[in-house]
């Protein structure tokens, strides 16, 4: 489409982001939460919605959910209610969805986004509550009924529902960016959308740039990937301004998104809705939230990646970029972070995590709980390198190797095992020199007719000649001197 | 306040009930006499009243996370008219 067609209108976009809680149980009955079991294995007379069971909440769901507020930096609601929502649908067996309707347990909080000219904007956050998952209903081709499995009913979700203050796919994208970061960071979501454990919803509507009234929202659906949310706003947000171009008029409605096709289509209009007939679930308790509660929560808290990235950039002077990866899993910037305390050269520490330790873990697909070297050991290799003691190549293509392979061993002990401990002992140095000189007499007097390239030579000759244990800096130094004085 | 007939039958239809045309008068009539009660009780002002959600004064009713499966899956699926050895079977629906 033209962009200056799209530059005349404005889209507003508001997500809601569902996201399973890592408990071991689920929400309001024992049922393991476990993801990949046998069909109908994890289920309770409670989750199958037998008449007569009473369920009752899981603690850690509660736990989880404040503690996305506090990241999100919402209030707390201390005094929840849970409803009922009511509707007819084969995984759904109570016939009604326990979730939060007038008390959602966090309320008016903001995340901090990061655009791509590198500014920062708030997307503000209506509210996060705690819901129920349904079981999972499968339509298979040939069938001629619907199989239902109910491992997943009753695993605890929190929903967050943000304002519509996102105004582009770029912007949606990076808001799931920290959204995930955040549950993984929390430990409370594995975040993995592909599985559905993190699931989006998009609320899209365009109106011209100026007007003072948002043009009519729809839903959209089915996205499995970021970058199929993505592409499901740009589709959706071209679709409404062909649509108002052309004179139409869009109707509130729920669309879902074709990953093969790009495509949205309706799915049915908010007219026929279900209406949902809230009411407070009178089987639960009124949860009431302390203040001991909150105060033991907050005690939890982890690091969070933006406090961790004005550390990394401000205390440690760190390029945005290296703040940015390091920061991209809690694990990593923890890592990182203890390195940190046994040396001061942090931009080494960076290139160190970022470098080989990252490749070394992506290779074997390790998790960092699982890399053999303690950070002190790190921390170690760098001071070995700034003390001239070897040099930067022989510490990643020898050292680090060595070591990963030898965790036990101290880094010195391993450079001193492979006689890496380099000469920068200026006498022995210079031995070296006269000797690869004296050995080419003939690219000596090249070199004095003007050919000063050479000395890339001579420097291949004196590493060959110590098995590269020459420091760089001193030798080159050194041969200068030596090839001007001839 | 009054509900007229239209109205029954999509209270019905959510609840998934069906009423002969009889039952449906009867319950056009007993519903309006339940709001019309409604309404008698709206008199009263309660701006300054908490809702009563709940009869009993208890909060925070709460179990720890431990997790187990407390029944089997032949349990689960004794008493589903449709089933197989892995799923229940329901008529097909579509979204």
């Amino acid at each position: 489409m033209d962009k200056e067609i799209l530059d005349k209108y404005q889209p507003i976009i508001g997500l809601e982001v569902h996201a399973q809680l890592l408990t071991n149980s689920k929400a309001f009955t024992a049922d393991t939460t476990e993801y990949g079991s046998l069909p109908n294995t994890n289920i309770s007379a409670i989750t199958l919605g037998h008449p007569g069971t009473l369920p009752r909440l899981n603690k850690q769901a509660v736990d989880f959910a404040i503690k996305m507020g506090l990241a999100t930096n919402c209030e707390i609601t201390r005094t929840n209610i849970f409803a009922r929502k009511n509707y007819f649908y084969p995984d759904l067996p109570k016939g009604y969805q326990i979730t939060q309707d007038k008390t959602p347990i966090c309320q008016k909080g903001f995340v901090a986004i990061q655009l791509a000219d590198g500014q920062e904007k708030n997307i503000h956050i209506t509210r996060i509550h705690m819901e129920e998952d349904a079981g999972k209903s499968m339509h298979l081709a040939g069938e001629t009924e619907t199989l239902v499995d109910f491992n997943r009913a009753g695993v605890p979700l929190i929903e967050i529902v943000s304002e519509p203050d996102i105004h582009n796919s770029d912007e949606a994208y990076a808001y799931l960016v920290e959204i995930k970061k955040l549950v993984r960071y929390l430990d409370i979501c594995d975040g993995n959308m592909e599985e559905g454990s993190l699931r989006c919803d998009a609320n899209v509507s365009v109106m011209l740039k100026g007007a003072d009234k948002f043009g009519t929202k729809v839903e959209v659906k089915n996205m499995n990937s970021f970058r199929n949310v993505q592409r499901a706003i740009d589709h959706e947000i071209e679709r409404q301004i062909a649509m108002l171009e052309a004179g139409e008029t869009i109707e509130s409605e729920t669309r879902g998104f074709d990953a093969n096709t790009g495509l949205t289509s309706g799915q049915r209009s908010k007219e026929s809705m279900n209406d949902y007939r809230y009411f407070p679930e009178p089987d639960l308790t009124p949860l009431v939230i302390s203040d001991e509660w909150l105060d033991r929560i907050h005690r939890q808290m982890p690091s969070l990646p933006h406090e961790l990235y004005a550390k990394f950039t401000k205390e440690f002077g760190l390029p945005e970029y290296d703040a940015n990866v390091l920061t991209d899993t809690k694990e990593i910037a923890e890592y990182f972070d203890q390195v940190c305390q046994h040396t001061t050269n942090y931009k080494a520490a960076s290139n160190w995590v970022m470098g080989p330790v990252k490749s070394y873990l992506n290779e074997l697909a390790l998790h960092v709980s699982e890399f053999p070297l303690q950070p002190a050991q790190i921390a170690e290799i760098i001071s070995l390198v700034d003390s001239n003691k070897i040099n930067h190549t022989a510490a990643t293509r020898n050292i680090f190797p060595h070591l990963v392979k030898n965790p036990a061993t101290m880094a010195l002990a391993a450079a001193e095992e492979l006689n890496l401990i380099q000469e920068s002992d200026d006498n022995a140095l210079v031995g070296f020199i006269d000797q690869v000189l004296q050995n080419n007499p003939k690219k000596v007097a090249e070199y004095k007719a003007g050919k000063t390239a050479l000395v890339g030579m001579f420097m291949g000759e004196i590493m060959k000649l110590t098995k590269g244990k020459a420091d760089p800096k001193t030798t080159n130094k050194l041969l200068q001197e030596k090839l001007k004085a001839l | 306040m009054n509900i007229d007939i239209q109205t029954i039958r999509k209270l019905a239809h959510l609840a998934r009930l069906e009423f002969d045309e009889t039952k449906e008068q009867e319950m056009l009539q007993d519903l309006n006499k339940i709001l019309d009660w409604m309404d008698k009780l709206r008199e009263l002002d309660t701006s300054a009243v908490e809702p009563l959600t709940h009869m009993s004064e208890e909060v925070n009713v709460l179990r720890e996370d431990v997790a187990f499966n407390a029944i089997s899956h032949e349990e689960g699926l004794r008493n589903a008219p449709k089933k197989d050895s892995d799923y229940f079977r329901v008529p097909k629906v579509l979204d």
